[in-house]
Parts: structure tokens; sequence; C-alpha cells
């Protein structure tokens, strides 16, 4: 027998032409890495840095229309345009971060680098979705790559703990999310978000409802949200820093950026039914963010509360489940992905000649040992409060107002005490830095730190002059996930 | 009933049971083997359904790499599980509870299935295969064309948890000989044979 194939079996690889180029790119370096040995560190990692440079290229030079491929398994759009662009300005800023870490504390492995751009891979995966099994394996891609980045550090004790709870848990959360989407197959009868929308209109038995359910948990997890947040703060504290910068970036957009997908594009016949549980989410992680993180006295634990804060107020704008939600939502991750980086990159410059100091304390007298590293760390302190004019304050407002325009009122209210909240330790960060005695000085920081700091520091200070093509961007991007 | 319809059963009842056994059974060594069972059952169904490809791929990669795998872990790793057991019976009361609302919620989902109408109409067409080539060539003609991209990712995914091991547990030791294939190569008769002569009756 002839295996002819018919033509049309043969996919189209444009629209996804910049995941090829990364997974070319990958293998490239895996080879480079393999045959240099234990030097190629420095290279393998100016290599990933420049291909994700290149990645985010293609992507931004791609034509803007919605193209479906791979038999529906792969969609590329405005808004995963959008998402997988923020995705990689996360990973690129993570390689920044960790270049002159990595050599200081000795573990520097041209593995790691890889690693970062696997993830991306995977997350970009995850965003162009358009069914179940593309979802789960992106994800899974993801994950593996970020249990072994949590625990890269091995001779760590903290650090193997962190990567073991988080693949544990991480685990957990996967069969959860795999047996929801079991049951909406076995409900529905298909994997593909828009027979899935076709299969779900009108009034819905318990079973899809179910699947729904778990399938929200699995994601919850993953965007450690509420209940599911549990391997934050542990995974946080223990991963080297430039991994908790990387995990508090990247993977949360990419994350709530599947989430938004999936709910949209899959069930926008049971809006009404997904909004309440999104909101209960949101409402929990709003709480237990401001709250939890006033007793914090390690920083990088405090920031694993306020990103789970951060996403209770990402999730505000998906509950309002309308295109000015999705567009405030659009916005706020871009501006939280310049504040957790710039914050991290402040934490990880807190180095002094025999250690790396991690408590809130240690960095009294900040202000006057090195008053600008000081003036940028507070500029995003208060943008995470939501001070105007800063950055952080036009995310919260978007996603607010669309939750208002939404009639959901009380969900805006509940944000903005959060807030309120959430400013007495994000205040005391700020009060140590600029009324307590020094303690001794850090090390000036490297040259990455400085890029990132520099970079969103500016972009927060600055956004109001110019908030307009960050708007437009996430306009485009919202209404192209509602155009089909 | 049919021999099929017999054969069903005994595979069923064989692999739940098996199953049953590999997380109630005392020696972690018997679970493995009860474990194995359990494969050869799954397979035994999948050549039911008509899908041999499947049931050959899930014996010889299952029985033969996975599941001797373990047992070559649960031999060599001197794990005592009947320690690791002990909290069980503490947690068993709170975990029954929850189990038993799973059950209830789940028997709550199960009362509002229902058939798609076209289902029930045609049950013949949901055959496994189709009838003019084998299920091996069926299996290959989607895989790399439908199914490309799952393909390629699930790759990408067996490449990074290789890196994974690589970089968790890879130790690069000082004093360990590594076997060097130049030098050996290099070696000629001159460097690597001594000619002597010994002379009888005083040795060397």
């Amino acid at each position: 027998m002839n295996p002819s194939f018919p033509p049309e079996i043969v996919p189209l690889f444009m629209p996804a032409a910049a995941e090829i180029v990364l997974a070319a790119g990958i293998l490239v370096l895996v080879l480079v890495g393999a045959f240099r040995g234990e030097k190629a560190s420095a290279v393998v990692n100016m290599l990933a840095t420049a291909l994700l440079i290149v990645v985010a290229g293609i992507l931004i030079m791609a034509p803007t229309e919605t193209v479906v491929t791979f038999n529906g398994a792969f969609v590329a759009d405005g808004f995963g345009r959008f998402m997988k662009v923020l995705v990689l300005l996360g990973s690129l800023a993570a390689l920044l971060l960790s270049r002159d870490y990595l050599r200081r504390d000795n573990f520097d492995r041209f593995e790691y680098p890889i690693l970062i751009c696997i993830a991306a891979l995977g997350m970009m995966t995850m965003i162009a979705a358009n069914d179940l099994i593309g979802l789960y394996i992106g994800l899974e891609l993801q994950n593996i790559a970020l249990y072994v980045l949590a625990t890269i550090h091995r001779d760590n004790a903290r650090s193997s703990e962190a990567g073991l709870k988080y693949f544990v848990l991480s685990a957990l959360s996967s069969g959860l999310l795999l047996y929801g989407a079991s049951l909406v197959y076995g409900f529905t009868g298909s994997v593909s978000y828009p027979e899935i929308a076709q299969a779900v209109q009108g009034p819905q038995g318990l079973g899809v409802i179910f699947g729904l359910v778990f399938i929200i948990a699995g994601l919850a997890f993953k965007m450690s949200a509420v209940p599911f947040h549990m391997w934050t703060p542990d995974v946080y504290e223990g991963a080297p820093t430039p991994v908790t910068a990387f995990l508090s970036s990247a993977p949360k957009i990419a994350a709530m950026a599947m989430s938004i997908r999936i709910l949209v594009e899959a069930f926008p016949g049971i809006t009404r039914e997904w909004q309440q549980i999104i909101a209960f989410i949101s409402v929990a992680s709003m709480l237990l963010g401001a709250f939890g993180a006033i007793g914090q006295a390690n920083i990088k634990r405090m920031m694993a509360y306020s990103s789970i804060g951060n996403m209770g107020y990402g999730l505000v704008g998906i509950a309002a489940g309308t295109v000015e939600g999705m567009q405030g939502v659009a916005i706020y991750l871009a501006i939280y992905l310049a504040m957790t980086l710039g914050v991290f990159a402040c934490i990880q410059g807190m180095r002094t000649e025999n250690g790396r100091p991690e408590l809130i304390a240690d960095l009294a007298g900040l202000a006057r040992t090195s008053p600008g590293r000081a003036m940028f760390f507070a500029a995003l302190m208060f943008s995470l409060i939501g001070i105007p004019p800063l950055a952080g304050f036009f995310g919260k407002f978007y996603v607010f107002a669309a939750a208002v325009q939404a009639g959901l009122y009380w969900l805006a209210v509940i944000g903005f005490l959060t807030s309120v909240v959430s400013a007495v330790y994000y205040l005391r960060v700020i009060k140590v830095m600029y009324f307590d005695d020094p303690r001794g000085s850090f090390v000036p920081m490297a040259i990455g730190e400085r890029v990132v700091l520099a970079v969103t520091g500016v972009f927060v200070l600055a956004f109001w002059l110019a908030p307009s093509p960050l708007r437009a961007a996430a306009g485009v991007a919202a209404k192209s996930l509602f155009a089909h | 009933m049919s021999v099929v319809t017999a054969f069903f059963y005994l595979f069923s009842f064989v692999a739940i049971a098996s199953s049953v056994m590999v997380i109630s059974s005392r020696n972690p060594v018997h679970s493995v083997l009860f474990l194995i069972l359990a494969f050869v059952n799954a397979a035994g169904l999948f050549l039911i359904l008509g899908a041999e490809f499947l049931a050959m791929i899930l014996v010889i990669v299952y029985v033969g790499a996975v599941a001797v795998l373990f047992l070559f872990v649960v031999m060599m790793l001197d794990v005592n599980f009947a320690e690791l057991r002990q909290g069980f019976l503490q947690y068993l009361p709170i975990g029954a509870l929850i189990a038993g609302i799973f059950l209830l919620e789940l028997l709550l989902v199960l009362g509002t299935w229902s058939i798609a109408p076209h289902l029930i109409a045609t049950p013949a067409t949901a055959a496994f295969t189709p009838p003019d080539i084998s299920n091996t060539r069926a299996i290959g003609r989607v895989l790399y064309t439908k199914y490309l991209f799952y393909f390629q990712i699930s790759g990408f995914i067996l490449l990074t948890a290789m890196i994974g091991a690589i970089v968790l547990t890879l130790r690069h030791k000082s004093g360990v000989r590594r076997q060097n294939v130049m030098a050996q190569n290099a070696r000629s008769r001159k460097t690597a044979i001594e000619v002597k002569q010994v002379t009888s009756g005083q040795g060397v």
C-alpha cells in the first residue's frame, strides 16, 4: 500500500514560527553546552539571551490575524502574541539576573539558561494551546523545567526541599487538572476549545461544571491562588533568588493567560458559573495575600504572599468576564511583571561580603548606604501598593474599573480594601530602608541586576507619561480573544 | 455471553484485584509483581478492543522496562516501607470521610450522564481501527501528521526530563579514571608490551 497523504494533512508551520525557532535554538544550545563542557555557561547564557530576543522579535513581527493550525491544537492570535512577549521578557530578565548570581555561588552550569528557555517554550505552548491536550503537555513541559530549576542548587538543603515540595504538589494539581479534563471530555465529547464551547451552551448538567471546577483547581494551583497557594512561600524561600524571580514572573503570566483562554474560549456558555468560582478565588487570594504577608520577616516569603495577592487582583479582571476585564488583566500582568522583576533585582542585590541576608531587617539604612537603589526600591514598593501616578496604580485601576462595569462592585471594594491592608507591609520595607540605622553595607549590584532594576524602575516611574501604547496593545489582545 | 465478554470480565476483574493488591500487600516486591499483572491484564483489554499494537507496547514498555526498573529500585534501595506506611491508619478516618463525600458527588455527576443521540444510533461505527489497514499503520499515519505537535512537545518533555536528571545527579568526582579511547588506540606494541627474558630457575 502506498502511504500517500492528502496534502491538507501537512499543517501550517508559519503560525508557530516563534516556537519552532525557540525549540531548534534550544537543541543547538544543548549541543554547544555538551561540547564545551563546564566552561560553556557564559557562552550558553549569552546565546540563550540572544535566542529569546530573536523569538520575541519574530512574535512582534508576526501577522496579527488569528490562525489555527496543527489540526486545531495550536492557535496564534493577538492575545497569544501579547502574553508570549510578556513571558519572553520575564524569561529574559531571569537570565540577566542569574548571570552573576550563578557565578558567585559556584553553580554556574550551562543547563540553567537552557532550562529557562525550555520553560519559556512550555509557557508559549500553554498560551497557544487550543485544546486540552495541548494545554496539558505545554504545562508539563514548563513544570518539569521549573522543578529542576527550583532544585538546581542541589547541595543546598533548602533548595532541594523547595524543588521536592514543588514537584509533589504540582504533580497532585496536574492530576486534578487531568481529572477535570477527562470529565469535560466525557460530557462534551471533545477536547478542543471551540467544540467544547459548542457543546456547552444553555443550562448545563452537573458533570461539565464538576469537570470545570477541577480544571480551575489545577489552574489556580499553577498561578498560586488561594486555596491552592500553600507551596508558594516555601518554594519561593528555598529556591535560589534568580529562580524565585523567574517563578514569580513568567509562569504566573502563562498560567493566567491559559486560564483566560480556556474560560473564554471553551466555556463562554457558562460564564455565570465560572464567574462565581473565579470571584471566590480572587477574594480569597487578595485577603490572604494582604494579611499573610504582614508577619513575614523574610523578604522572599513576603514577596510570595504579595504575588498571591497580586494574582487575586488579576483574577478580578477575569471574573468580570468582559473584553474590558481581559484588557485590564493584560495591562495588569504587564505591570506586575515589571514590578516583580524590579523587586527581585533589589532582593538579589542584598549581598554582603560574606553572604546573602534575606531578612527585611537587613535592608536597614539602605537609603544612606546606597541611595539610588533605595529610591528605585521604594518606588517599586509604592507602585505595588498602587499609589498614583506609579504604574501599579494603573494596573489596579483597569481591573477594578472592569469589575465595576460588569456590576461586581463588591469585588472592586474588597480589592481596594486589601490594597490598603497590603500597604502595611510594603511601607514597612520603605520605613526600614529610610529610617533605620544602617547595619553595614551591601556590595555593588551586578550589571544584570542593574539593568533589570533600571528598566523596570523607569517603566514604573514613567508609565503615566505614555500609558496608551500598552493599553492599545492589551485592547487588541483582549478583542482577539472574543473575536472567534 | 460471548467469549469476548467473558474475557473482558476476566481481564477487568484480575486487573482490579491486582491493583488492590499493589497498594495493600506488605512486601514491596509483591506489590511490583501485582503491578505487572495489572499491566498484562490491561494489555489484554486492549487486545479485546482490537488495538494489538498498544497491547504489545504496554507489555514491552511497562512490563519489560518500567516494572523491572521498579523491581530493581525496590530491591536495591533499602527503604523500610512498613515504616513509611505507619501513619496510614491514623489518617484513615478523615481520608475515608473525604472519599465518601467525593463518591457521593461523583454519583450525583454520573446521575446526569446522557449519551449523545448519534452515538446510540450507530454504536458499530465506533470501531477502534479502520477495517483495511493494521492499527500500527493507523497510529503511524496520525502520529506524525495530525498529532505532530503533541508528538514533538512530548519529545521535548522527555528531553527536559533527561537534562534535569543529569543536572541534578551527575557529579564530576576528581580521581575517577575514565576510559580514554584515544589513548587506548594510540598504544602500540612497543609501549604496551615489555618482553622479558626469564632465566629458568630464577624467576623475574
